[in-house]
């Protein structure tokens, strides 16, 4: 055999090491965390007796985790809109040719240079309310002294949860067309959260941006002056023009921010913790203290699962369809 | 490159990496060890290659010349092997002597050449980072220094709160084979977290050697022995209730420190009408709130049934729980409302500010105050809770698979000594696990806790390990973190009835 293709076995040993490594190191592991939250591993020392699926119906009733996926999906829903509205603002604004784009694009690109955690800090610095005796501080200070002391609030200390009271007229409608579970505390949303998007959001808005923009500069300037011949208004060619073809963007900012969203963990950490009442609580530090103070690793793992899960349905049919087109081509 | 010089590339790299080490074969030689006196011109080659047959049996003379000169300092011991002097005595050992040496001897572990002495690594870990009890600990690492001054102490510290971080840390170490040689661990049940049998050595045999049984007191004793062991040494004592109050602001106000829950909210109240924040609270940590719970059950149902609670004899549906829950909330009515912003130094610290005027924490808050300098403050016990001392420690444990147990096993012998308590607990702001320590050493508040430990009834705390398994503590933190906003007294005294049933205590 002369012809032997080397270029291909070379390109097969090259790959290989990396190939075996993330082999065991993800998808062996992630195989090995699915295997753990079936077992009965709740203490210390391993113990591999498999219980089925009772680490996930012991989690579906626990209040915490309930109140964990609340916050969850309140999070990402914020945070993904004030992120995508914020960041295509910005986008639109700097693709005006203004003077000095450069200096504004890094400004508002640069949060994105820091870690979470100095976000987080910084942030929980920012927020702190203070004490109706001992004064205001940071952003409720800053509230006061322009003279919009109105608009301060406890911040991420506000326990508070909004949800539809069972009592309200919406609350009652529900009732009677059989949706009554949809007005308890678990289908609502801790105003603390907020607190924790307007932090994610200052962080990761310009990288919104940046895509956008990157999307805006792509759309050939013929389109838009054929729409200005037509007799488009600006607002129309945004709406009709510019929006449209900034779709695959806005998926493509959709997946990437919703997974950083679905697994937060760092800024909760550094910024609010658990919070009062578990009202900034998120699954990933339910995950950790369970597992890493209460010794339930099955529980961890099984939280760990359904995090992965979570995220596999967001990124999945964004792969597929992407793979697809790739194949097409 | 074309694919035949590629593939050429490959083979020659797959070459080197097939390429062994070099065997070293020696001739028979002299039988019995050899003192050698160094003549100019000799070096640690030319004599192994004499005496042992091979200038690469230089290291068993060195090491054998090195541990002679610890019992023995006429001979030699050498630092260097690149530089021996003449008229230094070398212990050259006999050929057999030598092979065994060089057959245990590895290149990567040059302190094998440096005789018993020098034992290589302690690694100790603790989350002690920060203030006085980085100090203390470092007043302990210098004893434990002066007696071995050969062995080097990796201090594997993991900064956060009760532990928190470190906890996660050093679990993950000890399920995958690499823990440290000694690490911090709450003394009580936070012991079974850690499934002793299978990743701790007890340490029964110090505790006879260093006659500990007769240093620490029998309430401490019971609450060490877990499964009729030892797993841990004590090194401190701390008081979880304490009530921290600001003397100015209660002169203000004309108030007395409150003794019963009635006093309490009176006095509270009288702060209010001042206009005085009364009770302070800081709940960021996680573990505050469960510390503040932990006295104020201790203070409602008393030692007896507190005890009781956590040993399954007193049920959790007790009225004297909904009546501590009630308490507690009520106290909770009365607390700063950035309480889930600030962690319990920031609370300590609206104390020293004046911005607060009651404030319930262990007793680390008074190193908090020293450090700031503060002087202008009283302490009681909380409500209901004189006469009661709930009591946490820290010790330190063996584990099972520590790379150095020898050392190890010399630290924790420092730790329970007279020497090492009085060096780490003033600085740390704890009182020692011993009964003998000199109070002199103390501060005014340190002195008033070591007369109460003398005389209280002892309890375990709960929020810092002692009082029960660390998944019941994890839970019952959960359970009160809702409690305070939900205020929910039923609910949540069905969910500590279910921590516990779910602990296996109670039925």
């Amino acid at each position: 055999m002369r012809h032997v293709n080397w270029e291909r076995i070379v390109s097969v040993l090259l790959l290989a090491p990396s190939a075996i490594a993330s082999a065991i190191f993800v998808y062996g592991f992630i195989g090995f965390t699915g295997f753990a939250s079936l077992t009965k591993w709740n203490q210390l020392v391993p113990d591999f007796t498999l219980v089925g699926l009772g680490n996930y119906r012991g989690l579906f009733v626990h209040p915490r985790f309930q109140i964990d996926l609340r916050n969850t999906v309140v999070f990402t829903v914020l945070f993904l809109l004030s992120c995508l509205a914020l960041g295509f603002l910005l986008a639109v604004l700097l693709d005006q040719r203004i003077r000095g784009e450069g200096v504004f694009r890094s400004i508002y690109l640069f949060p994105m240079a820091i870690s979470l955690i100095v976000t987080g800090v910084v942030w929980r610095w920012l927020l702190n309310p203070g004490t109706p005796e001992g004064g205001s501080t940071g952003v409720n200070l800053l509230l006061e002294s322009i003279g919009l002391g109105f608009l301060k609030w406890g911040w991420f200390t506000d326990p508070t949860v909004l949800y539809i009271r069972p009592e309200s007229g919406i609350g009652q409608l529900l009732h009677r067309v059989g949706l009554g579970m949809f007005t308890s505390p678990n289908f609502g949303m801790s105003v603390a959260m907020v607190s924790v998007v307007l932090a994610a959001t200052w962080q990761m808005s310009g990288y919104t941006m940046a895509l956008y923009l990157a999307g805006l500069r792509s759309i050939p300037d013929e389109l838009r002056e054929a729409a200005r011949v037509d007799g488009a208004s600006e607002l129309q060619i945004l709406r009709h023009i510019i929006v449209p073809l900034l779709k695959p963007i806005t998926l493509s900012a959709v997946i990437i921010l919703g997974h950083i969203s679905l697994k937060i963990y760092d800024l909760v950490v550094a910024m609010t913790g658990p919070g009062i009442g578990f009202s900034t609580d998120v699954p990933a530090y339910f995950m950790w203290e369970t597992t890493f103070e209460g010794n339930r690793f099955a529980r961890g793992a099984s939280i760990a699962t359904i995090l992965l899960l979570m995220v596999a349905i967001l990124i999945v049919p964004y792969l597929v369809s992407s793979t697809r087109r790739e194949a097409q081509i | 490159m074309s694919k035949r010089t590629l593939f050429r590339l490959f083979l020659a790299l797959t070459m080197l990496l097939l390429v062994g080490a070099t065997v070293v074969s020696a001739t028979p030689l002299p039988q019995a060890e050899v003192v050698y006196t160094v003549k100019l011109g000799d070096n640690l080659w030319t004599l192994a290659k004499k005496y042992l047959g091979s200038g690469t049996a230089w290291p068993a003379i060195m090491a054998t010349t090195n541990q002679k000169n610890i019992a023995d300092s006429t001979f030699a011991y050498i630092t260097n092997a690149d530089l021996i002097h003449p008229g230094w005595k070398l212990l050259i050992p006999s050929a057999e002597a030598a092979k065994t040496f060089l057959a245990t001897y590895d290149r990567s572990k040059p302190e094998l050449l440096f005789g018993k002495r020098a034992k290589g690594q302690l690694v100790i870990g603790s989350w002690w980072t920060a203030g006085g009890e980085a100090e203390g600990l470092a007043g302990m690492f210098r004893i434990y220094k002066t007696k071995y001054p050969d062995v080097e102490i990796v201090n594997a510290t993991v900064a956060g709160g009760a532990g928190s971080v470190f906890k996660g840390v050093l679990k993950t170490r000890l399920i995958g084979g690499d823990p440290p040689d000694t690490f911090q661990l709450h003394a009580g049940l936070e012991v079974e977290g850690y499934s002793p049998e299978q990743y701790l050595k007890p340490l029964d045999d110090i505790y006879t050697a260093e006659g500990l049984e007769k240093a620490f007191p029998k309430d401490l004793l019971t609450l060490l022995k877990y499964k009729d062991h030892y797993w841990g040494v004590p090194v401190n004592i701390h008081r979880s209730n304490v009530l921290w109050y600001n003397k100015a602001l209660f002169e203000k106000a004309g108030v007395q420190p409150p003794t019963t829950f009635d006093e309490f909210f009176a006095v509270c109240e009288a702060l209010k009408a001042k206009g005085i924040p009364p009770y302070i609270m800081g709940t960021s940590g996680g573990w505050e709130a469960t510390h503040v719970f932990e006295d104020v059950l201790a203070g409602t149902v008393g030692a007896e049934k507190y005890r009781g609670l956590w040993a399954g004899t007193t049920p959790w549906s007790d009225p004297g729980v909904t009546q501590a829950l009630e308490n507690f909330k009520r106290m909770v009515s009365y607390a700063n409302a950035d309480h889930p912003a600030i962690d319990w130094a920031g609370a300590a610290q609206y104390l020293v500010d004046g911005k607060g005027a009651m404030f319930i924490m262990g007793d680390w808050a008074n190193g908090y105050f020293t450090s700031k300098a503060f002087t202008d403050y009283g302490w009681t016990s909380p409500p209901g809770t004189k006469g009661i001392f709930v009591a946490l420690s820290d010790s330190f444990a063996l584990t099972a698979k520590a790379p150095n147990p020898e050392n190890a096993r010399n630290w924790l012998a420092v730790c329970g000594s007279l020497e090492g308590q009085e060096a780490f607990n003033p600085q740390k702001g704890s009182i020692c696990a011993r009964t003998d320590c000199n109070p002199a050493l103390f501060n005014a508040y340190l002195q008033s806790a070591m007369a109460d430990w003398a005389k209280d009834a002892i309890v375990p705390s709960l929020a810092h390990g002692a009082a029960a398994y660390e998944s019941w503590v994890s839970d019952v933190k959960d359970a009160i973190n809702l409690f305070i906003t939900t205020g929910d007294v039923a609910s949540t005294q069905k969910a500590l009835a279910a921590a516990c049933v779910e602990a296996g205590i109670c039925k």
